[in-house]
């Protein structure tokens, strides 16, 4: 039974992944400055040049057919070449995924634990008063430009990672807080509390297996918010990750490399979440 | 009398030793660290395009000639002497001989002839290249001997001895192929999207007077950072050395509390610049076509802008109003006898009424009643631009027309400015390496695609057009400096009294550096900082302060 | 929490009414360049100083306010409603409608939704007006904005599908779409008062970055965004403190909105 769920997510996964590949192509293509080249308005180069240059783009223009020359060289564990750094995919995406995966696991970490401890002592002690201060806290990290947050973390010479950390937090915390917000205020709740029973008890018996769903919905959507904090991080502090090089091809209109970023920006994504819902499905499938 | 001279020079002596034996172990290492603000496309020397492929290629590249950024004078590197045919199409070089490149292949007229051959196959497309071509056929090769080579192109190329500046030699031997150079650098470590690190060539020709081998430094360290921000807060934190093109906002930041940190070396031959769109063809109204094609108009535009406060707002002083295509800091091929701008928005109204427009209740109407509104894009994330274009908005809001600003990405303004031209204005600048305006030839001759404000005219499409065609032509062909001089001179006067450039202002060439970096001498010419690296040292402060 | 709640009340009401009477406080404009004192410190004249170009940052704080505060919570609202349908629709149906849903919303997360925003300036005119510009910049915020928070609100509608007051709802014959609206969507509401909050200064901030692309506000138009970028020179801010004051005053109300609605969830429970 689990086999065949597994299989058939699998299935669905990479099914989606694909046809992200396809609609990041299509997005790609269809929006402008996508068969232009920064050398197109460099003085010393001449037409003949310039009409290479030209060519040398247009090669993509039809988009289904490139995208299915590339599936068939995938198939074949050849993922092409950037386009601006004369360099095959695989290998820029192999070189630069260990630093992106570190950065993101500590910073989902760093943020989770954070968000979470603080949540529940906000939820649970329902202080106003570190309520409040959470609040705050939460509320000017969320206001905080990334490219600020990732200037400080140079500025401070801490890790890279707590930048990014710092823009998935206060998201974590809201929900979390909320969430665990409406856990605690549920009449069974109330009534544990008032019968005296112990705190852990009610946390672990009780306000946890409400909230879990949620929360493991939550823990899967904080992989696409780190990765999208990834991208501004690395870009700016000049980390060599995959951020970074997403950066990198955006601007360039590097279209092998976006397609490929972004099939596997989508896989992570749906991993992510679909781990988070069997979890849930198998961890929560009491009501609420 | 003797005696006087003797206790005068006696310190000296001492400080000369003293000097003398600090001076192997500061010289003798030593890592220069700094910015890169992109990837470097290619360590390719021939077909390096970005800035920063170029700062590699004259960093760690060997040149038969090149331009010293400070005399603006050609002197011989690899060439010991050359001589230019009285045609223009034909250079002869003498090389120097028993030079190795970075891997110990020996060095030889054969390189040459490779590099040249190489550099003008046009299945290659290099831009260095694309600069030789000045006619149709095939360049040509003669080893004369070993140390000895002519060169010889189809067509005359104007300032042809100048161009090899930009040609770092390749071996046509060594394995290695563009990783074995002749320059004093040599790539030793790519981390892509990190660092460059370059190592001393070991077998770099060059000595200083007193014959030590060159370059001083052991390394210099590359860090790609496209963050101005960050670059500046690691300059303070002392982990880089240099800032080339440093902004005028952390110049004054930096001169406020240690001026002797940066250096402002005068405008320097970079030009931000404003273009109406004056294509045929381009997807807008004809009445607005008509105001972008009027020299009047374009004129009044220019009167208009109060070009000083673009300098003294937007650049804090550091720039100085544009005359016209040159900037003064190319000494030899500027036209002193052009009028500086002067901002008049009152003649501005003038001219515009001689053309039918008239000022309506504070608005600029055209013959038809339109009222003059047009946009100006310009690249997103230049500060500098933006709010240039914010400031050139009020000033045309004194004569009644209404700009609205637009910050495009660059893939899409280049977009609109080389294919579907759907724009009305642009602000955009030139970044000018070379002095000659020869380089220039695509930019001026209206056929060609980088013809900016109407690229590639089947045939000039108006008199003065038809004339800067045939001056720049003139001016290609000859070998005859004064001859170039005056047809330049008179290409530079039509462009003002056209102006389908709206020069603006010519940035000055600010840089700051650490005081560790020993031999600097910051210049207007790129690489402002780094041009003499070979002699530029560091550390020699930190040995003196050991204790 | 009556006081802070009544404090939070008090921020936001000073803010929108300042800025609302922006015209007589400010009454040198946003767009001024008063170029001989550019890039001044705070003085009598100009409170706040004035930027590079020599505008009054009084006057661009209270301008900026006025769009913002009323563009950003519209979009939150239009973000948080798709969330609510999307998400909530998906979690209470099940099956094949909560995967599909998830699916697309999985695909939304994943996007490189840069190059559409990078479309639909090239769709859009050059000389559109900036309120044109910045109407549009914020709903499309809005429309990208939900994909978060529908995934965690579907899984809380899922958790209230087999719940026993819906059983008992829905064996006691009400329709289906009411008891959505009545049953469900209240359940919901921690999650959505959540996204609300988190979605207001997001937005602020994404369209700032949006300039990049030409959308958002234009010049001389000032927005908290633009003002927030600001800080990103961040070497030189911190010499000079007033330039925080947007950053103090959008913490400051993004704080009393959450004062404020907190409560709110708390009369939902």
């Amino acid at each position: 039974m689990l086999g065949r769920k597994i299989a058939r997510h699998s299935v669905a996964i990479v099914g989606t992944a694909l046809l992200g590949g396809l609609l990041s192509a299509t997005m790609v293509r269809l929006a402008p400055g996508f068969d232009t080249d920064e050398a197109q308005i460099d003085s010393h180069l001449n037409s003949g040049s310039l009409r290479a240059l030209r060519e040398a783009r247009s090669q993509q223009n039809n988009i289904l057919v490139f995208y299915l020359h590339s599936l068939k060289r995938a198939s074949q564990g050849d993922l092409g070449s950037s386009l601006t750094l004369h360099q095959p995919v695989s290998k820029l995406l192999r070189e630069r995924a260990p630093l992106t995966i570190q950065l993101i696991g500590v910073a989902l970490v760093v943020s989770w634990v954070g968000a979470m401890t603080m949540a529940l002592s906000a939820a649970g002690l329902r202080l106003e008063t570190y309520d409040a201060i959470a609040t705050v806290l939460s509320g000017i990290l969320l206001c905080l430009p990334a490219a600020v947050l990732g200037l400080l973390s140079v500025l401070w010479n801490t890790p890279a990672a707590l930048a990014v950390a710092a823009i998935v937090f206060p998201r974590d915390f809201r929900y979390a807080r909320n969430l665990l917000g409406r856990a605690y205020s549920m009449p069974h709740i109330i009534t544990a509390r008032a019968k005296g029973l112990h705190e852990l008890r009610i946390l672990f018996w009780h306000v946890i297996p409400v909230a879990c769903p949620q929360l493991l919905a939550l823990a899967g959507v904080s992989v696409s918010l780190a990765i999208g904090a990834a991208i501004p991080i690395e870009a700016l502090c000049g980390l060599a990750g995959i951020g970074q090089l997403a950066w990198q091809a955006a601007l360039a209109r590097d279209l092998p490399l976006l397609v490929n970023i972004t099939v596997l920006v989508t896989l992570v994504t749906l991993l992510a979440n679909t781990a988070a819902d069997l979890i849930g499905s198998m961890v929560g499938s009491e009501p609420a | 009398m003797t005696t006087l001279t003797v206790s005068r020079a006696l310190p000296n002596l001492v400080l000369c030793l003293c000097l003398g034996l600090l001076t192997p172990s500061a010289f003798a290492q030593g890592e220069l660290r700094f910015c890169l603000r992109s990837e470097p496309k290619t360590f390719d020397p021939l077909q390096v395009q970005d800035d920063a492929s170029v700062a590699i290629r004259y960093l760690t590249g060997g040149t038969l000639v090149r331009m010293n950024r400070q005399s603006q004078v050609l002197e011989p590197e690899l060439a010991q002497a050359w001589k230019v045919s009285k045609d223009g199409k034909q250079i002869t070089f003498k090389l120097r001989s028993g030079i190795s490149f970075s891997d110990g292949t020996p060095f030889s007229a054969e390189d040459v002839a490779y590099t040249v051959q190489r550099l003008m196959d046009p299945s290659l497309h290099s831009p260095t290249g694309d600069a030789f071509r000045s006619g149709p056929g095939n360049v040509q090769t003669k080893i004369l001997s070993p140390t000895q080579i002519s060169i010889t192109f189809p067509a005359p190329v104007a300032g042809l001895d100048r161009q090899f500046d930009q040609v770092a030699i390749m071996s046509s031997k060594s394995t290695k192929k563009e990783m074995a150079v002749l320059g004093p650098f040599m790539v030793a470590d790519y981390n892509p999207g990190a660092t460059v690190l370059l190592k001393r060539n070991p077998n770099y020709w060059k000595t200083d007077e007193q014959g030590r081998r060159l370059p001083y430094l052991d390394s210099i360290r590359l860090d790609i950072q496209p963050n101005r921000d960050i670059e500046m807060l690691r300059f303070k934190r002392n982990e880089i050395d240099l800032i080339n093109s440093l902004d005028s906002e952390y110049f004054d930041k930096l001169a406020s509390g240690s001026p002797q940190l940066v250096h402002d070396a005068g405008p320097s031959l970079d030009s931000e610049q404003m273009w109406f769109n004056q294509v045929a063809k381009a997807p807008l109204p004809g009445y607005k076509k008509a105001w972008f094609r009027s020299a009047v108009f374009r004129r009044a535009i220019s009167d208009a802008i109060n070009r000083g406060d673009l300098a003294k707002l937007v650049f804090r002083g550091h720039a100085q109003p544009a005359v016209g295509p040159f900037s003064p800091a190319n000494r030899f091929w500027f036209n002193a006898k052009l009028k500086p701008p002067v901002y008049s928005p009152d003649a501005a109204l003038t001219c515009l009424q001689t053309e039918g427009f008239r000022f309506d209740n504070g608005t600029l109407k055209d013959r038809g009643g339109n009222a003059v509104v047009f946009s100006i894009i310009t690249n997103s994330g230049n500060k500098y631009r933006e709010r240039m274009a914010t400031m050139i908005q009020q000033d045309l809001q004194r004569i009644g027309i209404q700009v609205r600003v637009v910050t495009l990405d660059f893939p899409s303004l280049i977009e609109r400015m080389t294919q579907s031209f759907d724009y009305e204005a642009i602000l955009l600048g030139l970044t000018n390496v070379a002095l000659d305006p020869n380089e220039e030839m695509n930019v001026w001759l209206s056929s060609s695609e980088n013809h900016q404000w109407n690229p590639q005219e089947k045939t000039p499409e108006t008199p003065w057009e038809a004339e800067i065609d045939r001056l720049m032509r003139l001016q290609s062909a000859s070998s005859d400096p004064k001859k170039r001089k005056e047809a330049f001179d008179r290409v530079q006067e039509i462009v003002v009294e056209q102006a389908p450039f709206i020069f603006l202002v010519n940035r000055n060439a600010l840089s700051a550096s650490s005081s560790s970096v020993h031999g600097l001498t910051p210049v207007i010419l790129a690489p402002q900082t780094y041009w003499n690296a070979e002699r530029l040292s560091v550390g020699i402060m930190e040995a003196q302060s050991r204790p | 929490m009556k006081t802070s709640r009544r404090v939070a009340c008090a921020v936001l009401l000073l803010v929108l009414g300042v800025s609302l009477c922006a015209k007589l406080v400010a009454p040198a404009g946003y767009a001024r360049q008063y170029r001989e004192a550019a890039d001044a410190p705070p003085s009598r004249q100009h409170w706040l100083g004035t930027d590079e170009i020599g505008r009054d940052r009084f006057a661009r704080v209270l301008y900026g306010t006025r769009l913002s505060l009323l563009l950003a919570p519209a979009a939150a609202l239009l973000s948080t409603l798709m969330a609510a349908v999307i998400g909530g629709l998906a979690g209470y149906l099940g099956g094949i409608f909560q995967r599909a849903a998830m699916t697309v919303t999985d695909l939304f997360l994943s996007l490189p939704w840069l190059f559409l925003l990078i479309t639909v300036r090239a769709l859009l005119p050059l000389n559109v007006s900036p309120l044109v510009s910045v109407l549009t910049t914020f709903l499309i915020l809005g429309m990208l904005g939900w994909t978060s928070a529908a995934r965690v609100l579907c899984a809380s509608a899922a958790s209230l599908r087999n719940s026993d007051f819906l059983r008992q709802a829905r064996a006691s014959g009400i329709p289906g779409a009411r008891l959505f609206w009545i049953h469900v969507l209240p359940n919901l509401k921690p999650v959505l008062l959540a996204q609300f909050w988190i979605s207001i200064p997001i937005f602020i901030l994404s369209e700032a970055n949006l300039g990049i692309l030409g959308l958002g506000v234009a010049e001389p138009m000032p927005s908290w965004g633009s003002l927030l970028k600001e800080l990103e020179g961040l070497v030189s801010v911190g010499e000079e403190p007033w330039k925080f004051v947007p950053l103090v005053l959008l913490v400051a109300v993004v704080t009393s909105f959450q004062l404020i609605v907190s409560k709110q969830e708390e009369f939902a429970v």
